[in-house]
């Protein structure tokens, strides 16, 4: 059975406020991505945290991108390329995405896919909480590059995304 | 039982004379903890303490839904052991609605659910969370102290750990319908049963995973060998030990009774019901601390504190009903010499053994054709109120609910392991300090000492939130009034 090429990880709790930003962008995605058509290319897989069996869902893609809530994060979003790190000091049960792409290329000879982060700003996360609507206003900036990534899933074209993110500075509307 | 570390606890501190370490928050705990130690003139240790900061908003967030999305909603609960609670709450739940006993097969897929995440989670702990201190060593470079460090070392172990926890992941996503945030256990019963191809596709490896956790125990017992004094004694506090235990008197992660016995083995209580938890447990609180401190409420707080978990568990049973685990246990057992072993690097041991359990007793029930029976569900007189207790990896966790004729929650009250192993973790970080940081020049190294005392327990602080950047790990030195001296470390 073939790869799907593209997967996009999303973590977060959807009852602990601006944690649900991670899971619930996922779900706006797959929508999106049945309604588009381009559904066939993208395997999404959600969870609470990125853990040590996440590095085995990274075998054989072309493109990893992980998607969370950040506490300090420059409103909308930050949007970065991400390489493993032997040095990343594992903070909780949880990993970092760079463990998880360093955990892959310890335990397989597989290569390690290109892979980016897209962190969205988040303010508040109490558990039974909703989404914020700074976080929800950061959230729709998030989606439209969401879309943008998803229409061309090439390196050089999310690279360009990086880079032009760089250009504009650190956009801060909702804070 | 011992004495003597309450006089860390309560020390007073003269802020002219003594200086304040504060390790914030504890790494590879999750959720979030912090030590902080009262060191005096020449780094002697005046005072320790462990404050958990215990989220105290469950009982908030489940009154008032409606007692059947209670099962799924309780896995928001905590992002490390979501299926614990989710059957915790389908059992407490079952007497709800009346399903004093559940069909055959519905117990049966529950189980499994549950082995599978006793097996992913004790993996996860020994692979990633505890192997780098044991394997390199308590002062290692700290860069190389995680799974990544494992992985470059010792590349078999690293990727065996991964395969374990994404085997238990497995059976947790086909007895639960997802990956997470699944509805498998519902009141009264399950709403899935296995198809035979589904559980040919867990046979096809379930005796590579039984291998690796043999080989996972023999690890454990090397590494206890190489140094036995080390193991045996670091941090080491008698208490009693609480447990669930089966009918018949075997270790039990699923259903049972309650057994309690006291620091040298001799059973306290017995057979007690386990809608009667808070006859035999009570909980102090103390001003320090958010979290409560349970203890066996015949004995008082300053004797009754107990150990919960895997140590607790192999000690507590009769026996255990798989045979490789079995004749673990028994060399377990022979390693006390008569004695209950009270030593938390022992949870180690204890903790492998148990997953050797669980995947042995997957296999037995993956053989079992009830798994693909269609009787799912039971009912029967509704009841207003339920308890529902299991063993959790990390020890005994206690749901219990009311639920009023509009079926919404009116009372929940949640005793997870962690709280149960509260006072234990205290006791064990006060012998560390004292053996390992008196008069010494703190370090990286020295104060990781105290971290290793907790992580044996595997506390597991009930945060589900993890955004990125929201756990840096900080040791901070402060004087007694709470100014910052020294930043140790800070990791981003």
């Amino acid at each position: 059975m073939s790869v799907v090429p593209v997967v996009v990880f999303a973590c977060g709790n959807p009852s602990r406020g601006d944690d649900a930003l991670g899971p619930l962008l996922l779900d706006q995605l797959q929508i999106w991505l049945d309604e588009e058509g381009l559904a066939d290319g993208f395997e999404l897989i959600s969870d609470f945290q990125w853990q040590v069996e996440h590095a085995l869902d990274l075998v054989g893609r072309r493109l990893a991108l992980f998607v969370d809530a950040g506490q300090q994060t420059p409103a909308p979003f930050a949007f970065r390329p991400v390489q493993a790190r032997d040095s990343t000091i594992t903070g909780t049960h949880a990993l970092s995405p760079e463990a998880v792409l360093s955990v892959l290329a310890r335990i397989s000879q597989q290569p390690v896919p290109p892979a980016f982060v897209l962190c969205v700003a988040g303010a508040s996360f109490e558990l039974g909480d909703g989404l914020s609507a700074a976080a929800a206003r950061n959230a729709d900036c998030a989606f439209e590059l969401l879309k943008n990534l998803c229409r061309v899933s090439r390196f050089d074209a999310w690279q360009v995304k990086v880079s032009d993110q760089e250009a504009e500075g650190a956009p801060s509307p909702q804070a | 039982m011992d004495s003597m570390p309450f006089a860390l606890e309560t020390a007073a501190a003269d802020s002219s004379t003594l200086r304040r370490v504060a390790i914030d928050p504890l790494s590879r705990v999750e959720g979030h903890g912090k030590v902080t130690l009262l060191l005096g003139e020449d780094d002697q240790v005046q005072q320790v303490r462990l404050h958990i900061v215990e989220f105290r908003g469950f009982e908030k967030f489940i009154q008032g839904r409606p007692y059947w999305e209670v099962p799924v909603m309780v896995q928001r609960l905590c992002g490390i052991c979501p299926v614990s609670h989710h059957v915790a709450a389908a059992k407490a739940l079952d007497h709800v609605v009346g399903a004093d006993r559940l069909t055959a097969s519905a117990e049966k897929l529950r189980r499994l659910m549950h082995y599978g995440q006793i097996l992913q989670s004790h993996a996860l702990h020994f692979f990633h969370l505890s192997s780098p201190d044991l394997l390199f060593g308590f002062d290692s470079e700290p860069g190389r102290r995680n799974i990544v460090g494992v992985a470059a070392a010792y590349p078999d172990v690293a990727r065996q750990g991964v395969l374990l926890r994404k085997f238990g992941q497995e059976v947790i996503r086909l007895t639960a319908g997802k990956r997470v945030h699944g509805t498998g256990a519902i009141p009264g019963g399950v709403n899935r049963a296995l198809t035979r191809d589904e559980r040919d596709e867990l046979l096809a490896e379930i005796y590579t995973i039984i291998g690796w956790s043999r080989q996972a125990v023999q690890l454990v017992k090397r590494l206890h060998a190489a140094n036995p004094e080390l193991y045996d004694r670091f941090g080491t506090c008698r208490s009693n030990i609480l447990s669930l235990i089966g009918v018949d008197g075997t270790l039990d992660f699923y259903d049972g009774h309650l057994r309690a016995r006291d620091a040298d083995g001799s059973i306290i209580v017995d057979g007690l019901a386990v809608e009667n938890y808070h006859q035999l447990i009570h909980e102090e609180v103390k001003p320090w601390s958010y979290m409560k401190f349970p203890f066996l409420a015949a004995l008082g707080p300053q004797q009754g504190w107990y150990k919960v978990g895997p140590l607790a568990r192999v000690q507590n049973c009769n026996s255990i009903p798989t045979p490789l685990a079995e004749a673990e246990r028994r060399e377990f057992i022979d390693h006390g010499q008569g004695k209950l072993i009270h030593a938390p690097l022992a949870y180690h041991w204890a903790r492998m053994i148990e997953m050797l359990l669980a995947a042995e007793m997957i296999k037995d029930l993956l053989h079992d054709d009830d798994l693909s029976g269609t009787e799912l569900t039971t009912g029967g007189t509704r009841h207003h109120e339920g308890v529902g207790v299991i063993e959790a990896p990390r020890g005994t966790l206690i749901h219990h609910y009311r639920v009023d004729d509009d079926d919404l929650v009116t009372t929940c009250n949640l005793i997870v392991s962690t709280t149960h192993n509260n006072q234990p973790m205290n006791e064990a970080i006060r012998r560390v300090a004292l053996r390992y940081l008196n008069g010494r020049q703190l370090s990286e190294g020295v104060l990781n000492h105290i971290e290793v005392a907790i992580r044996a327990f595997d506390p597991c602080l009930s945060c589900a939130t993890h955004a990125l950047g929201k756990m840096p790990l900080q040791v901070e030195l402060q004087d007694a009034a709470g100014q910052v001296l020294q930043r140790l470390r800070t990791v981003p």
